[in-house]
């Protein structure tokens, strides 16, 4: 059984997934962050790689991946700042980015270094199913990590459910239809849940966009098995002087 | 769907490029389009309606012009297709009736559009105005700056004009911020791409909708000449889009030479350069796989190049197939030799071109032509929006 496999075994409500961004708010800050997520009480870190054009991601979020760049964050200094993360990380981590840096690194090295180094899982929002299944999904599954698809609102049932199957570890439900870090009314957000949950999906169901504190998280974790907070994290830690403090009073706000 | 240069496959494919590499949020949109776009575009109702536009609104056919002097210099036949004539000043206005008729049939109530230039912004917003629709246009904060009588004339057409703040602030970050207000407005909205670019079905229909210049092309060639296929097809190439219509109606005649000039900059390897089929390699941007400029570790770079029209740090599907296929001739030519090449058009032949035009003409000096060729050089846009540029260089 894999971590994240795991995680749900253990645990099928309030999973917290936490996003941060490689190489923020500091170069060397990957590590030290993660390991304070872990210490604060995150279940799963996704962990963004930064990209010039993020198309899925708001203001927030883009604006930390471009003073990633600026700090010189790069998916080869990011393996190398992972290469022993495992002594002292044990949550699943799953790498999120943008197919571009992916395949300019070389999808299959990157697939085999991102084993190598203990990930569990990638997102690549612009990977799309076609290709998936046709060229690159067949790569992912040779090195055993997962990947996760996205479903959003206007998701029909049936894509839904080809999404499920081709998915590994979870199901990510766009909690609306809007890049991240976008406030949305939650009433509608309950209702798409609950029609989610009906499916009887094979994968449990994290919920991200617009979770950003405990009132959200409960809201979403009511009608799935967790959430993930993005945006709301990457500002905590806009200015922060001290990371782990920070990292964890976010937390525990969040769980409190 | 067989595949040809003339359509993608089903997914969208030119040979190696293409596709449709949107994140989940943009799947209903686009997959909306790519079910209904051809449809709707060869539905007789609607090229009713998009032909009367292009006739009465945009007035075409432009002609075929002959240009003497040009041929003279060049010991060769130069026509100029002159799309600089339409309605607007440029062949962007052909795209943007064909996207609005059919956003409107797909119900859609709000139109959004990217702007470098402002072009295609001014087109969009045109053609909003005329059909009463809400309109946006993204254009990155720098441009905004370079571009001030555009936005003059989108707002005066009562086009709102966001200004993208994030990354570069140019081109393609105004695309980024398209792309988004899409993915949050999934229902009215509709996005006209002004280029050959983005995810399938874009890169398509938006050649589709400006193949009318290569099929006026080929009846007033025959007329002109009694036959319609020249020797030479001449177009600039940013994302495409005009280079595209040009060439749309010669693809499949291997006897006609297509040949794409992209903007060099100050020099291909000066590292402020637009030339992708040069420097870049294949990756993904916008939402489809083509040739990208990027760094090693793929972070796509801020191209440059004098027109604003050409800076783009990317290239068509369908261009980068050519490329990649053999079928284009692909060349580049500098800010300066562009300059140049619109200067002497003005004085042989009392024609202002847009500088995007301009590296067209400057691409004929490459060429080696012989007497007894037929040049067809699309001038994609008049230059009346690059006069401050052309003046600072006069005075230099």
């Amino acid at each position: 059984m894999n971590r994240i496999e795991q995680v749900f075994k253990n645990k099928n409500n309030r999973v917290l997934n936490v996003y941060c961004t490689a190489g923020y708010p500091k170069l060397d800050s990957t590590l030290q962050v993660m390991q304070a997520l872990q210490e604060g009480g995150a279940d799963l870190i996704e962990l963004g790689m930064p990209y010039s054009d993020p198309l899925a991601d708001g203001p927030v979020i883009q604006h930390s991946g471009s003073i990633a760049l600026s700090n010189g964050m790069t998916i080869a200094t990011l393996f190398k700042q992972l290469k022993d993360f495992r002594k002292t990380v044990t949550v699943p981590v799953i790498l999120m980015g943008y197919m571009n840096p992916v395949m300019q690194y070389g999808f299959e090295k990157f697939c085999a270094d991102a084993a190598a180094v203990g990930v569990d899982g990638l997102i690549l929002p612009d990977l799309p199913q076609y290709e998936f299944e046709t060229e690159y999904g067949v790569i992912i599954k040779k090195y055993g990590l997962d990947f996760i698809f996205l479903v959003t609102p206007e998701t029909s049932e049936k894509r839904v459910k080809e999404l499920d199957a081709l998915s590994t570890g979870f199901l990510y439900a766009v909690s609306s239809s809007s890049t991240t870090g976008n406030d949305k009314d939650f009433g509608a957000v309950e209702t798409y849940l609950q029609r989610l949950k009906n499916l009887q999906l094979k994968n449990p169901v994290l919920v991200g966009f617009g979770i950003k504190d405990k009132q959200t998280f409960e809201s979403a974790s009511k009608h799935s098995n967790g959430a993930i907070i993005g945006s709301a994290f990457v500002k905590a830690l806009e200015n922060s002087s001290d990371i782990k403090a920070d990292t964890k009073r976010f937390i525990a706000n969040v769980l409190s | 769907m067989k595949q040809t240069f003339t359509s993608p496959d089903t997914k969208g494919y030119y040979g190696k490029f293409g596709g449709a590499y949107i994140p989940e949020m943009l799947h209903r949109n686009v997959e909306e389009l790519q079910s209904k776009y051809l449809e709707i575009m060869y539905e007789k109702g609607f090229r009713d309606e998009f032909n009367a536009l292009l006739k009465d609104y945009v007035g075409r056919p432009t002609p075929l012009f002959l240009a003497e002097r040009l041929s003279k210099q060049f010991n060769t036949n130069i026509y100029l297709k002159r799309e600089d004539l339409n309605h607007t000043g440029a062949h962007k206005i052909n795209n943007a009736i064909g996207q609005v008729l059919l956003a409107q049939r797909l119900g859609k109530k709000r139109i959004i559009a990217e702007t470098g230039a402002g072009q295609h912004g001014v087109a969009t917003a045109t053609v909003c105005a005329l059909k009463g629709i809400e309109c946006i246009v993204y254009m990155g904060v720098k441009d905004i700056e370079r571009q001030a009588p555009n936005v003059a004339r989108m707002k005066m057409l009562g086009a709102k004009v966001m200004p993208a703040t994030s990354g570069s602030q140019t081109l393609k970050d105004a695309t980024n911020e398209a792309i988004r207000d899409w993915i949050n407005n999934p229902t009215d909205t509709h996005y006209v791409i002004g280029s050959v670019v983005g995810p399938h079905p874009y890169p398509d229909m938006v050649a589709r909708f400006q193949s009318v210049i290569s099929e006026e092309v080929r009846w007033q060639l025959k007329e002109k000449t009694g036959s319609e296929l020249p020797t030479h097809v001449v177009a600039c190439v940013g994302g495409g889009s005009n280079a595209a219509g040009a060439f749309y109606h010669f693809l499949d005649e291997p006897q006609v030479q297509l040949v794409a000039v992209e903007a060099a900059g100050l020099g291909v390897n000066s590292g402020h350069s637009a030339a992708t089929t040069q420097l870049g390699t294949a990756g993904v941007l916008h939402g489809s796989k083509s040739i990208v400029m990027q760094t090693e570790d793929g972070q796509v770079v801020e191209p440059h190049s004098i027109s604003a029209g050409l800076d783009y740090p990317g290239i068509g599907p369908l261009h980068a197939h050519l490329f990649d296929s053999g079928r284009g001739k692909f060349l580049s030519a500098t800010d300066d030799e562009s300059v140049q090449a619109a200067f002497n058009l003005c004085k042989l032949e009392g024609i202002i071109p847009a500088l995007e035009s301009a590296h067209a003409l400057a691409g004929l000096n490459q060429l080696q032509l012989k007497e007894k060729d037929v040049v067809v050089l699309c001038l994609s846009g008049r230059g009346d929006k690059d006069l401050a540029t052309y003046m600072k260089r006069m005075d230099a």
